[in-house]
């Protein structure tokens, strides 16, 4: 064997490949589930063609100006059948022909019939005869990099990079602790250091794999756009891996059961899940609580990878995210580093 | 043996300081209610297989720790191969091998792989191949850990130990918790050791075990060595080399001095209704017990005689049995 292959760095690193490679679970949860999520999100808010909505209309007459309208499709029905449509849904709108007039009847409170009846009482009047006072016409944008999955993918890269740091460091460490493994480590000639280097330097290889399956998929598949350098995208995903890695070695540096750990980390992640803008914008959340979001490390990190990915932003546009992820990747290793226990 | 001829020649050739492997004065640890070292001193010589024995929570662990560097004393002092932890804790972790209690190694890796790793640690020492072959692991090479029997698991952690060729050998429980097959064979293997001129400091609560493998054993109780020597001197210590045990039907009470009076028999104790008695001449003290009882009227429910073991002399010097523990 080489004298690489010998270096008790090398088999630290190794030991933890192999100890990853060989847990099923694990290789699920980070690499096969946020694609999975991404699917779902994707076909969930996919962009749909403008609804056409169904309404109804008591003459042939009115039906047939209805139906002169794209947004609309209309039937003939009695009243009766009508109002029985309208009550099981249906139907939007019931157009009634009265003696002197037109009645729409249709529920207020809900969005698609209002919209129906604009689009039913703009078709009859032009039918009947109306003149627009201003002429219009419509511009529409479907453009990539505006859809809900371009918003989402980076916000999903940035809770996988938490995950996998998180529980990827703290429930190795703490089961090593807790089968005294850790223990029989620190009897032995190895240095301490290694032993903390050698997660790092598998997350980062593992990052590398995690970040381009994950990133090649949503490219391949929803097309979504890469504005900003890729090679600023690589730093700040590495960036953030460290951060979450520092974090989940702090969440790990005492716990000596499982449980305790699994509880500890839900407390970290958990507000980070709710706060910090995956799945909607963080600015969403009242002023009284931003400047707790803003200072969470995951708000910080989705915020430069939306701000490389959407708006090719660079990074001496996004210090103060850069400066935040800093700051959670220095102080907590620095803490773990004083308190960490071997025994 | 080669392995023992080049150990042999180790020793001789002089590049070692001749002192005692390892040395304790006055070592006392406290933990928040209990004191679970209390002022041991001891000195191990090189090559010596030495045995710590007691029952649970007698301070054994606590002591092969803090001779491990895992643990920091209260106070008192503690030099290993004439080093001590403060200023040369990284060449003693080169220059000792230890196997804790109750490490588990990960499921997942391989003996191999497990051993290539600890074997990184160490500047220098056998090969892989060595410590699986010097502890019989041959055929478990690419099985993984979590597959191995608790005596092969044991075997492992053995071997890692092993790898770096330590100078001084701690074994702490190694037998705890194996079927008695299992035991044996891991016993060969400290045989083996003892032949190859390492020094071995190894706890235990099996006194057939001590008696088995050690050249010298200290009892320990409640933090404190309260006897030390080699088996033979502490069997011989409690006066009587057999061991003679009986019971009587009735609850009627024998009489202690008409059996401490027949010569040969030195002393006397009844532990849970089973009398004991600790005898020196064998074939002309049972005459004289059956004769004993038969004139007080009593009828023998159970007799039976052993050679002393390590276990009586804990029981003569603590008046418990070590299994209650």
């Amino acid at each position: 064997m080489s004298s690489i292959q010998t270096s008790s760095l090398y088999q630290l690193t190794m030991t933890r490949f192999r100890l990853f490679l060989r847990e099923p679970e694990a290789i699920f949860w980070i690499f096969i589930f946020p694609i999975l999520l991404a699917v779902g999100l994707g076909i969930a808010f996919r962009n749909r063609p403008a609804d056409i909505l169904q309404v109804g209309a008591t003459t042939a007459q009115l039906a047939l100006a209805l139906n002169a309208d794209h947004g609309l499709t209309a039937s003939t029905l009695d009243e009766s059948t009508g109002t029985h449509q309208l009550a099981t849904g249906q139907i939007l709108l019931l157009a009634i022909q009265t003696p002197h007039d037109v009645e729409y009847k249709y529920d207020d409170t809900n969005p698609d019939a209002r919209t129906a009846r604009l689009i039913a009482d703009r078709a009859i009047q032009t039918a009947a005869g109306r003149q627009e006072a201003v002429a219009s016409s419509n511009q529409l944008i479907h453009e990539t990099g505006a859809r809900y999955i371009d918003f989402v993918v980076p916000g999903l890269l940035g809770m996988n990079l938490m995950g996998s740091a998180i529980w990827g460091l703290g429930f190795a460490i703490v089961e090593a602790r807790q089968k005294k493994l850790l223990k029989r480590l620190v009897a032995s000639p190895m240095p301490r250091w290694q032993y903390l280097a050698s997660y790092l330097l598998s997350r980062l290889v593992m990052l590398v794999i995690e970040v381009v399956a994950f990133l090649g998929f949503a490219r391949l598949v929803f097309g979504v756009p890469f504005r900003g350098s890729l090679i600023e995208l690589g730093l700040l995903c590495v960036l953030t891996s460290l951060s979450f890695s520092a974090l989940g070695l702090l969440v790990a540096s005492r716990a000596r059961t499982m449980e305790a750990a699994s509880g500890l980390m839900n407390v970290a992640m958990l507000p980070m899940w709710i706060l910090s803008g995956v799945f909607f914008s963080a600015s969403r959340f009242p002023k009284i609580i931003q400047p707790f979001v803003q200072a969470l490390p995951l708000t910080a990190a989705i915020d430069a990878l939306r701000g490389n990915m959407l708006q090719g932003m660079h990074l001496n546009q996004l210090v103060t995210p850069i400066a935040i992820l800093l700051a959670w990747l220095i102080v907590p290793f620095a803490i773990s580093l004083r308190i960490f226990r071997w025994k | 043996m080669p392995a023992a001829t080049t150990e042999t020649q180790h020793k001789q050739s002089g590049n070692l300081p001749s002192g005692p492997s390892l040395l304790l004065r006055g070592l006392r640890k406290a933990y928040a209610d209990v004191v679970a070292v209390d002022g041991v001193d001891l000195e191990v010589a090189r090559g010596e297989c030495f045995g710590l024995l007691g029952p649970n929570g007698a301070g054994k662990t606590t002591t092969i720790e803090i001779c491990e560097g895992l643990t920091t004393p209260d106070a008192g002092t503690v030099e290993l191969l004439g080093l001590n932890w403060r200023s040369s804790a990284n060449q003693l972790r080169h220059r000792i091998g230890i196997q804790l209690q109750e490490t588990q190694f990960p499921d997942k890796l391989t003996v191999e792989e497990t051993l290539t790793l600890f074997r990184s640690f160490f500047h220098h020492g056998i090969s892989v191949d060595e410590s699986i072959k010097t502890a019989q692991l041959e055929e478990k090479r690419k099985s993984r850990v979590g597959g191995l029997s608790g005596g092969q698991k044991q075997r492992l952690a053995m071997a890692c130990a092993l790898v770096g060729d330590p100078e001084l050998l701690f074994l702490d429980e190694p037998t705890t918790g194996l079927d008695p097959q299992a035991r044996r064979h891991l016993w060969d293997l400290v045989d083996d050791l003892k032949r190859a001129g390492r020094t071995i400091i190894l706890t235990t609560h099996y006194m057939d075990e001590a008696e088995r493998l050690c050249d010298r054993v200290a009892i320990m109780d409640h933090g404190k060595i309260i006897a030390l020597g080699t088996p033979q001197q502490l069997i011989a210590s409690i006066g009587g080399e057999h061991i003679v045990e009986f019971a009587v039907g009735t609850d009627a009470a024998v009489d202690p001095a008409r059996l401490l009076a027949i010569p040969g028999i030195q002393s006397h104790r009844v532990d849970a209704g089973l009398h004991q008695l600790s005898v020196s001449e064998l074939h002309t003290a049972v005459p004289r017990i059956f004769a004993a009882l038969n004139e007080q009227g009593l009828h023998l429910s159970e007799f039976r005689t052993h050679s002393a073991t390590l276990e009586d002399v804990f029981v003569g010097l603590t008046g418990r049995n070590l299994r209650d523990e």
